[in-house]
């Protein structure tokens, strides 16, 4: 399968190691990856915080971006990327638009990661193995705009060396919400500390999620609070082999 | 809205001091998650939950769309039924019409069964500048009310005091009000309700005029329903002799088989119970039996221009079963007060600045007081899609003044991001300058790094990767990613 990867802005910049495993899994798994350059942001940053005519314009580019490439599927390593396009360029779209034109034709198209693996490409067993305890946070996106389920989890526990522990209120927010992290910093900080401490009770050595932003919101409270629990997209998990081990 | 809460801080500021109250922050996550397990519970129970949901919804929003009709279908049941209907286009009328009603009566005392919209208009102290002494008679309210305090929640207005700060309430100030509270009062439960029982049957015996509002208003008979816990409501419906009830105008359904649907939905939502223990319903006076002379003040105060909105009108839907403030981990760290108003927590949130506009600070703070999680959405009884409607608000008040720096720095975030090469660009010099990077950021990243350390920057981004990886690919090489997997320095970020 052709598969085209939208890297997301956040993931480029900030976390090139998740593009990495990203087109690492998907070549061992035997599909085309390609990288389309012209690729930028989704515009969710504006669109959340009010900019609607700036992400109207980046939807524009997304989507010119994306229509060319002749992939099978357009792979978004990020839940609320995905449902960005997915929910929210239906709504920037003005009616019978050429916006909303591309995006009916597109959108379907366009995946996250444990859609993509269960989904699309039928595959729950990806090969990898990890060998540390994991918890799971799953992202608000995740798991209220694309309605991962259990998606992510039937992927972990098909992780040879990888055992799961449960996250006590996992369904709740870690606090990032984008600019809410700035325009809100005490509830904020506080929503973070609470998830921090959740993920700190379950001994685990690593919290993986879907979504690098809020990784890097539970990341950075981590850190601060000096808990020892390391941060790890799923996609660096499910690409991490004997050969090739994920470091952590 | 009530001139209480008027002047209040804005969000992020009075939310500040809340996130720092741990006793508030212990009362608050233990009631909004007993009742939130509550209603997980009974609504689990129903198999038809998503089919009544969209029920609600769609009776909601096709009475909205003919709420004129229907409006005048009520006025004119209503007084058939033998009430009197009054219109009040905003807060100052519906005060100034039951302050002369009241006059008219010549009492100086009214009781309140508890009703939203006289907190949202203020009308307590309105009466009180009349001369005219309101009682409250919602337990929560009584709290509320002896405390000189603002309600916090929808349902529990004093979720934010425990039952020891309670009993020191009364113990204090109910001999003030009316009868005191018994010598040696305690803190249990029991011990709370019977002197609150005590102090109220004094009012409700001796109270010639009721102040009330309405879960709803049942146009094609003119009827109006309240339901509630403890059965106050009722003594305020039936014992005196004047009933005054202030009711919004989207309280509305059509028909009786249209409240069905709400009966179900609104008890499982709000308190976690299969039915609600007292539902009163009244329709005009009825000679002999209960208020003869009954007043009906329909409300506006916004709600017009609400329901000119094509994405904000949903916010009317709401039937303030407060399922959205139980579920929202905002609203359990900031509390109630936080959304300077009766209205707090999500709904709040898209409906006081919809209510009173956006003009004032703390109303245009509030579009922001949420992560759009989209709990409150999953939760919502009626599917008010109050994410949607927030980023629809940030839209409103993102144009306005106050946000030319936020303006032109989204604007220059969109001049780099409308361009792969600009991107590059930055991406290289971010790298380039990723040792000098300080731990502390100034400015609005100084709320981000005094609790939680920023990510390494990597010393390339992705699509320099990508671009070797490329190469590699075309000369058959493996995966391009030799000595890749450790150059991301703190892979721990």
């Amino acid at each position: 399968m052709r598969i085209a990867l939208f890297i997301t802005c956040v993931n480029d910049t900030l976390y090139p190691d998740t593009g990495r495993a990203v087109v690492r899994l998907l070549e061992r798994l035997g599909h085309e990856v390609v990288f389309p350059e012209a690729q930028t942001c989704c515009g969710q940053m504006h669109y959340n915080t009010g900019y609607r005519r700036d992400a109207q314009r980046l939807a524009v580019r997304f989507v010119t971006t994306f229509a060319g490439t002749g992939a099978d599927a357009v792979l978004a390593p990020s839940a609320s990327c995905a449902a960005m396009i997915r929910d929210n360029y239906p709504r920037l779209a003005e009616e019978g638009s050429r916006l909303a034109r591309a995006t009916a034709e597109l959108a379907p198209r366009v995946h996250d990661l444990s859609e993509l693996l269960v989904d699309v490409l039928g595959v729950t067993d990806v090969g990898a193995y990890f060998p540390h305890t994991v918890t799971y946070h799953p992202t608000c996106h995740g798991l209220r705009l694309l309605g991962l389920g259990d998606r992510p989890y039937r992927l972990l526990r098909e992780v040879r060396g990888l055992e799961l522990k449960e996250l006590p209120g996992a369904e709740e927010c870690c606090g990032f919400g984008g600019t809410f992290a700035v325009k809100n910093p005490d509830v904020s900080a506080a929503m973070g500390s609470d998830k921090a401490r959740g993920i700190a009770s379950t001994g685990a050595e690593v919290v993986c999620a879907v979504d690098n932003s809020c990784l890097m919101h539970i990341g950075g409270t981590l850190r601060r609070e000096r808990a020892g629990v390391k941060t790890v997209h799923l996609a660096e998990i499910l690409a991490s082999t004997e050969q090739e081990p994920a470091r952590v | 809205m009530s001139s209480t809460f008027i002047g209040m801080p804005s969000f992020p500021a009075a939310a500040r001091q809340a996130v720092q109250d741990a006793q508030l922050r212990h009362n608050l996550r233990k009631a909004t998650h007993t009742i939130r397990g509550k209603r997980g519970e009974v609504v689990g129970e129903l198999d038809d939950w998503a089919e009544l949901r969209d029920a609600g919804r769609a009776i909601k929003d096709r009475t909205l769309r003919h709420l004129d009709r229907y409006l005048e279908q009520l006025e004119e049941q209503a007084t058939g039924a033998g009430a009197t209907v009054h219109w009040a286009a905003d807060a100052e009328e519906a005060n100034a019409i039951v302050t002369r009603l009241v006059r008219a009566t010549g009492e100086r005392e009214v009781v309140k069964v508890k009703s939203m919209a006289t907190q949202e208009i203020g009308l307590n102290e309105a009466l009180a500048q009349a001369g005219i002494t309101a009682y409250e008679t919602d337990l929560a309210e009584l709290i509320v009310q002896l405390s000189d305090d603002f309600p916090s929640h929808i349902l529990v207005p004093a979720i934010h005091r425990n039952r020891a700060e309670i009993r020191e309430i009364f113990a204090r100030r109910m001999a003030e009000w009316g009868v005191p509270a018994p010598d040696g009062l305690g803190d249990d439960p029991r011990e709370l309700a019977e002197a609150a029982r005590v102090h109220l049957r004094e009012k409700f015996l001796t109270a010639k005029v009721a102040v009330s509002g309405a879960n709803f208003a049942v146009a094609e008979t003119g009827s109006l329903v309240v339901l509630e816990s403890e059965g106050n409501g009722r003594m305020c419906l039936t014992l005196p002799e004047t009933l005054i009830s202030v009711v919004g105008i989207e309280k509305l359904v059509p028909t009786w088989a249209d409240l069905e649907v709400f009966m179900q939905l609104l008890p499982r939502s709000s308190t976690g119970e299969r039915m609600n223990p007292y539902s009163s319903v009244w329709t005009g006076a009825t000679p002999g039996d209960g208020p003869q002379d009954v007043h009906l003040v329909l409300l506006d105060n916004g709600r017009t221009d609400t329901l000119a909105d094509r994405v904000g009108r949903q916010a009317l839907r709401c039937i303030r079963c407060s399922a959205c403030l139980n579920i929202c981990p905002v609203y359990e760290r900031s509390g109630g007060h936080s959304y300077g108003s009766v209205y707090p927590g999500p709904i709040g949130a898209v409906l006081t600045p919809q209510l009173r506009g956006v003009q004032g600070s703390m109303e245009a703070s509030l579009p922001y007081a949420s992560s759009l999680c989209g709990a409150c959405y999953e939760v919502c009884p009626v599917a008010i899609d109050i994410p949607e409607i927030l980023v629809h608000l940030r839209e409103r008040v993102a144009s306005g003044p106050g946000h030319a720096a936020e303006r032109a720095a989204m604007a220059a975030a969109e001049t780099v991001l409308g361009d792969h090469r600009l991107l590059h660009m930055a991406q290289r010099a971010a790298s380039a300058a990723r040792g000098a990077v300080p731990r502390r950021l100034p400015g609005p990243g100084a709320g981000w790094t005094d609790t939680r350390d920023i990510p390494d920057i990597p010393p390339r981004p992705f699509r320099d990767w990508w671009r070797e990886h490329e190469k590699e690919r075309a000369r058959g090489g493996g995966s391009g990613d030799a000595g890749g997997r450790t150059e991301h320095e703190g892979g721990d970020r």
